[in-house]
């Protein structure tokens, strides 16, 4: 009996030792970017790197071109998806499955393919415009912003709140806005902080597209200044990963 | 009113005018609703996509030809195909093993405050790719890197041989970094499955530790397992980002090639060769998907 669980304490360190590495190799790089971060020239630690993100010149037209493209990517992606979720699960049931395998596809064809398409097949107007790549983005993001807002509509009984509104005489645009959205707000907070992350990490696209986006612009700016882009990484990642955990914290609650 | 047609049909009367016409009525408002989904689809994602498979075929008089598709097969590019295969496999396989050895690690140690900081740090890492990634492993194994400088404290430069963060294996260490998480994301519910009563029922029916992994708890999690290997491979596939930041084009892959062909880094008759890996990416993607979904269907069959 004893040796059994003398066993089991073993298996148990054994578990605690792998699992306790696997966290090093997570854990390292992160140290190491913020230390690396913090360097100055005379071996010193300081925050001089990060005081020079704000004194970039062209700071002021990154953060306005990547605001301007999540704005454009997070209303268009709500706006066609948030009805068209919306009207698979009410009465275009058999088509939910077309809409779920089309939605899907931006994880099959790698955006290096998809941006090889775009500057071939748009009219030059249009590439001339950051929008375009907005657009895109609503694209890329429709794996997920399907996936947030088709499981916030599983736990709610759509056909019977929409009928209650029709049948009080509310019309389709009242409908969506003042009785799904607010039944559907995990979900569409999901979709939303999602495509965000998306946008403000997207390098692909937005290199071969030619705009200075912030993750094209922590490139650039590393080709010059290692401590300055590891900075603005550490403060990227900072954000991003903020924003995820924001995510799991609302989707915890929906399933509570 | 679904209860009156189904009825109706039923005692054979055909449905009234009133009912056929809001029956076309409802499946017109259906198919309206959903329009501007599959307009939006197909201007931005379709007609590209499409766009790269024709194109591939063409020369650059538009002419059909299947002389991209075959220079695309051949030398460099040839070999871009097999280093990116290469990388995949290699990360796909390494994050597969390592993320379900976690997993199984995790569920081991039965702590339930221990899993949700795991569940919750695997979504985050999963998505961390690109740009900072490359960037935070500079910091931490490049030239000047914190971990590179503690090693060398101790006595250890990894600098001092052929290894560099720059190449292949330093590649495959970085794309760990989301691989490993996606793993875990995928394979916890599929492990958390296992039920304590099929290892019992084995146990006393005399199978051993191996006999059970052998003949009920290895064919229950090879569609799982499979599921996930060939979802990494897909994601390392396509991963641009990271190799561009840390190798600078140096590792020929796809990707990569087709970044240089697409900013003009090349001769301008060659320009409908990037098409031709680009249609060559699909279909290598294609048939991953392929045995994905074989492998899915044959585990639904089995398990019923």
């Amino acid at each position: 009996m004893a040796a059994v669980v003398r066993r089991r304490r073993e298996r148990h360190i054994f578990a605690w030792a792998i699992l306790a590495l696997i966290a090093l190799y997570f854990m390292l790089p992160l140290v190491s970017a913020t230390e690396f971060s913090l360097r100055e020239n005379n071996g010193t630690h300081g925050l001089n790197a990060y005081r020079a993100i704000f004194q970039q010149t062209d700071l002021r037209d990154v953060v306005m071109l990547t605001l301007r493209l999540t704005v454009i990517s997070v209303v268009l992606s709500l706006a066609i998806m948030v009805p068209t979720v919306t009207m698979v699960h009410l009465g275009a049931k058999k088509y939910r499955r077309l809409v779920e395998f089309i939605s899907l596809q931006p994880l099959v064809i790698p955006p290096i393919v998809l941006v090889l398409g775009v500057v071939n097949v748009m009219p030059v107007s249009l590439l001339g415009s950051a929008d375009l790549l907005g657009f895109e983005y609503v694209v890329l993001a429709m794996p997920f912003t399907f996936r947030a807002l088709d499981a916030g509509l599983m736990n709610l009984d759509v056909k019977t709140i929409v009928d209650a509104a029709r049948g009080l005489g509310a019309s389709w645009f009242t409908v969506l806005v003042r009785i799904v959205a607010p039944n559907l707000r995990s979900g569409i907070f999901g979709a939303m902080f999602l495509t965000i992350a998306l946008v403000l990490g997207e390098f692909t696209m937005a290199s071969l597209m030619l705009w200075n986006t912030f993750p094209t612009w922590i490139a650039t700016v590393g080709q010059s200044d290692a401590s300055l882009s590891v900075a603005l990484s550490v403060a990227s990642l900072a954000f991003a990963w903020v924003l995820l955990v924001l995510i799991s914290f609302a989707d915890r609650r929906r399933k509570a | 009113m679904s209860i009156l047609t189904q009825s109706t049909v039923a005692a054979g009367v055909r449905p009234s005018r009133a009912v056929r016409r809001r029956r076309v009525l409802r499946k017109a408002r259906n198919l309206a609703g959903l329009l501007p989904f599959f307009v939006y689809t197909l201007i931005f994602f379709g007609a590209p996509t499409i766009m790269v498979v024709i194109k591939a075929f063409q020369d650059q008089q538009h002419h059909w030809t299947l002389a991209n598709v075959a220079e695309s097969i051949q030398t460099i590019y040839f070999d871009s195909f097999v280093e990116s295969l290469k990388l995949s496999l290699w990360s796909a396989s390494t994050g597969t093993l390592v993320g379900f050895a976690a997993t199984y690690a995790l569920l081991k140690t039965g702590n339930t405050w221990l899993r949700k900081i795991v569940q919750t740090a695997a979504g985050v890492f999963a998505n961390t790719g690109g740009i900072p990634l490359a960037f935070m492993f500079i910091a931490a194994l490049g030239t000047y890197g914190m971990v590179t400088e503690w090693l060398q404290r101790i006595g250890i430069d990894i600098y001092g041989g052929r290894w560099t963060l720059f190449g292949f294996s330093g590649l495959l260490l970085v794309y760990l970094y989301f691989q490993i998480p996606l793993m875990v994301i995928v394979i916890l519910p599929a492990l958390d499955a296992q039920k304590r009563e099929w290892r019992e029922a084995a146990t006393n029916l005399g199978a051993s530790t191996r006999q059970y992994w052998l003949h009920v708890g290895g064919p229950i999690l090879f569609a799982p397992v499979a599921g996930a290997f060939l979802l990494l491979f897909a994601n390392a596939f396509a991963a641009y980002a990271t190799a561009r930041a840390l190798t600078s084009g140096t590792l020929p892959l796809v990707p990569l090639q087709i970044g240089s062909l697409l900013s003009g880094n090349v001769i301008a008759d060659k320009a409908n060769l990037g098409f031709a890996l680009g249609f060559g990416m699909i279909v290598i993607v294609a048939i991953a998907m392929f045995i994905y979904n074989a492998t899915q269907k044959r585990a639904a069959k089995w398990l019923q």
